[in-house]
């Protein structure tokens, strides 16, 4: 299997494989070094930073529904400062890249944000413009042309690293939410965040979040996800990172064929915590059978029905 | 440290209408258990009940390398997973979270316990060396009343309760512990069950003075503290932060806990 080159290029960097663990499922990574060589990756977007420490919403903030789960974690994290002194050494011990995933409730804490992390020792900035589990905020910058074109605009003069813009689902047409955000100066697209979602207990006749409403995301939304690589991937020419229920292989070849430079897995790093090196394996064997020998033999390669 | 760990189920026992005792072979969890942890098992296959469920390491045979989870049977997942057949695998993680204290320190030590919050305590009480060591169960009835010979031999003093009084006090194990402390004092109390015994356990710890240790339960996903889902509001100086059961707990000293939610 040496003969294949899993690499990839997005956004100028170079990635040793297009599988990366996607931010706010992963932490930091410490949790996950028990159960796999983090070595292994492509990259980890880590979880979601806001400038100042964030508490996260009350609990619950998980309800299991079918084929998937919906949570309302609600941006609990450290601080970008804390990141950056506690976590990023760490994770620097690993031969895998650094997505520092951002999130802020208006567009000077982003600006400043960016700033900050231009400084910093990671890899990418992944700006989150669509976290549905903040009231105020992130979320309204993504959901139409207009915002997530100022939010990238004025972002990119802070932004010395190569700038990732993560889109969200929750729209009626994400192709002019994707040319937007490349117009405006995105060097990738990263998609999709979750879905909103709500799930009720029905014997209290209570949501079973206590946020209400939270973020879809696992197997269940695959098809939508890949759907909507699929649309980006014709009316954009900067590369695309896919994730939306990614639990092996071959549904990482899926978004890959529909034209994602790269992959993300999140909720199945809960199932199997070594999901990402299973993934790596298994787009492997995936360019083994077919005797490919390049991760852009595939890349792009979909067919469409006439 | 935890691991992945795809062990042989060695039995499988229905001990009440709707509570079986599963005990699995594994030679790495025998060896690293503690009593408080938890093991996350993967219940359905594939994408079938797709999150792992979290169940206490109810009692460890150190000896034949085996230890037993005791669950009840709630939706799907516990469901799949009583269905499993002796020689069958399981897959699960652990051990995971943060143990009881079994430190000598504590002699004269109470668990109190509701429901299927009991099982965690039996493991306790089967390894704590103590001088004495006092059992407050309470059960719904008699029919969800299990493992009494184990909790028995593991305790010197038992009391058992049920909400319908066809076993043991007819009422609140509560009732069963502050009658006992008129007479009788402890080094420590710990307690795992229903939220609302749970707090009435610490206020009666508290006004007496007793340290307490409190198992809690909270939704998970991954189970090894990188999502955040499983939060508990705790103390840090004046302020107060969310902490997550799965990696700070399930066991909590209970004057770290903020209990307003
Ligand atoms: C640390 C810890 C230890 C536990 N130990 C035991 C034990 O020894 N014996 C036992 O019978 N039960 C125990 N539980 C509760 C057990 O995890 C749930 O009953 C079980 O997850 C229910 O799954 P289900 O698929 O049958 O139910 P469903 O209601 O179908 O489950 C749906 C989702 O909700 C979650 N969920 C439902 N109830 C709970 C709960 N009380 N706590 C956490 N998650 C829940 C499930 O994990 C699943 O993700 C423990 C829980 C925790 C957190
Ligand atoms: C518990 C949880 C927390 C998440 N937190 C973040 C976050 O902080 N920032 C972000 O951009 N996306 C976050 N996401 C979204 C994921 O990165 C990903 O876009 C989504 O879950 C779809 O992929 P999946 O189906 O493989 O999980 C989170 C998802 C989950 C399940
Ligand atoms: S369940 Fe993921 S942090 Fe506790």
């Amino acid at each position: 299997m040496s003969n294949i080159d899993l690499s990839v290029e997005i956004a100028g960097v170079k990635f040793k494989n297009p599988v990366m663990a996607a931010s706010g499922t992963f932490g930091f990574g410490r949790e996950f070094a028990d159960y796999m060589d983090l070595n292994g990756l492509g990259a980890i977007s880590v979880k979601g930073l806001t400038l100042a420490p964030r508490p996260g919403n009350k609990p619950p903030r998980i309800a299991e529904t079918p084929a998937g789960i919906l949570n309302s974690v609600g941006l609990q994290n450290p601080g970008v400062e804390a990141f950056i002194k506690e976590e990023l050494p760490f994770l620097r011990q690993f031969d895998t890249k650094i997505i520092a995933n951002v999130a802020g409730s208006t567009i000077e804490d982003y600006c400043e944000m960016v700033e900050i992390l231009s400084d910093a020792d990671i890899d990418a900035i992944e700006l989150n413009v669509s976290c549905p589990n903040v009231k105020a905020g992130c979320v309204s910058f993504g959901n139409t042309p207009g915002g997530i074109a100022e939010i990238t605009k004025r972002v990119k003069p802070y932004c010395k690293k190569p700038l990732i813009v993560k889109l969200t689902p929750n729209v009626t047409d994400i192709k002019e939410i994707a040319i937007a955000a490349e117009d405006a100066g995105a060097d990738a697209l990263s998609l999709i965040n979750t879905i909103l979602g709500m799930a009720i207990d029905i014997h209290k006749k209570r949501p079973i979040l206590a946020n209400n409403v939270g973020g879809l995301s696992g197997p269940a939304v695959k098809p939508i996800a890949v759907r909507m690589v699929h649309e980006v991937s014709r009316v954009v020419k900067i590369p695309l990172i896919g994730m939306g229920g990614i639990s092996n292989g071959d549904d990482a070849i899926e978004f890959m064929l529909a034209g994602a430079s790269g992959v993300m897995v999140g909720t199945y790093n809960f199932i199997d915590p070594a999901a990402c090196l299973e993934v790596v394996t298994g787009i492997e064997s995936y360019l083994t059978k077919y005797n490919y020998s390049n991760a852009y033999d595939v890349i792009g390669k979909l067919e469409l029905n006439g | 440290m935890s691991k992945v760990l795809k062990e042989k189920i060695y039995s499988i026992e229905k001990l009440a209408p709707n509570i079986f005792k599963m005990t699995v072979e594994s030679e790495y969890i025998a060896k690293n258990a503690v009593p408080g942890k938890f093991v996350n098992v993967k219940c359905g296959e594939g994408i079938n009940a797709l999150l792992r469920r979290p169940i206490s390491i109810c009692s460890i045979d150190r000896e034949k390398h085996t230890f037993d989870i005791v669950f009840q049977l709630k939706g799907i997942g516990t469901e799949i997973l009583s269905q499993k057949q002796a020689g069958a695998e399981v897959d699960l993680i652990g051990p995971l979270g943060q143990p009881f204290d079994l430190s000598d320190e504590y002699k004269n030590i109470a668990v109190i316990g509701g429901g299927i919050g009991v099982f965690p305590l039996l493991s306790l009480l089967k390894e704590k060396k103590s001088v004495s060591k006092t059992a407050f169960l309470g059960f719904r009835n008699k029919e969800y009343i299990v493992l009494m010979d184990e909790f028995k031999s593991a305790s010197d003093r038992l009391f058992i309760s049920t909400d319908d009084g066809s076993a043991g006090h007819k009422g609140l194990i509560i009732d069963l512990l502050e009658k006992d402390l008129l007479e009788n004092n402890f080094d420590l109390i710990y307690t795992c069950g229903p939220l609302p015994m749970i707090k009435k356990v610490v206020e009666i710890a508290n006004k007496n003075g007793i340290k307490c240790q409190v198992s809690l339960e909270q939704r998970m996903g991954c189970g090894i503290g990188a999502c955040l889902v499983c939060a508990c509001k705790t103390k840090l100086g004046d302020e107060w932060e969310y902490s997550h059961v799965c990696k700070d707990g399930p066991v909590f000293w209970s004057d770290e806990v903020i209990f307003d939610e």
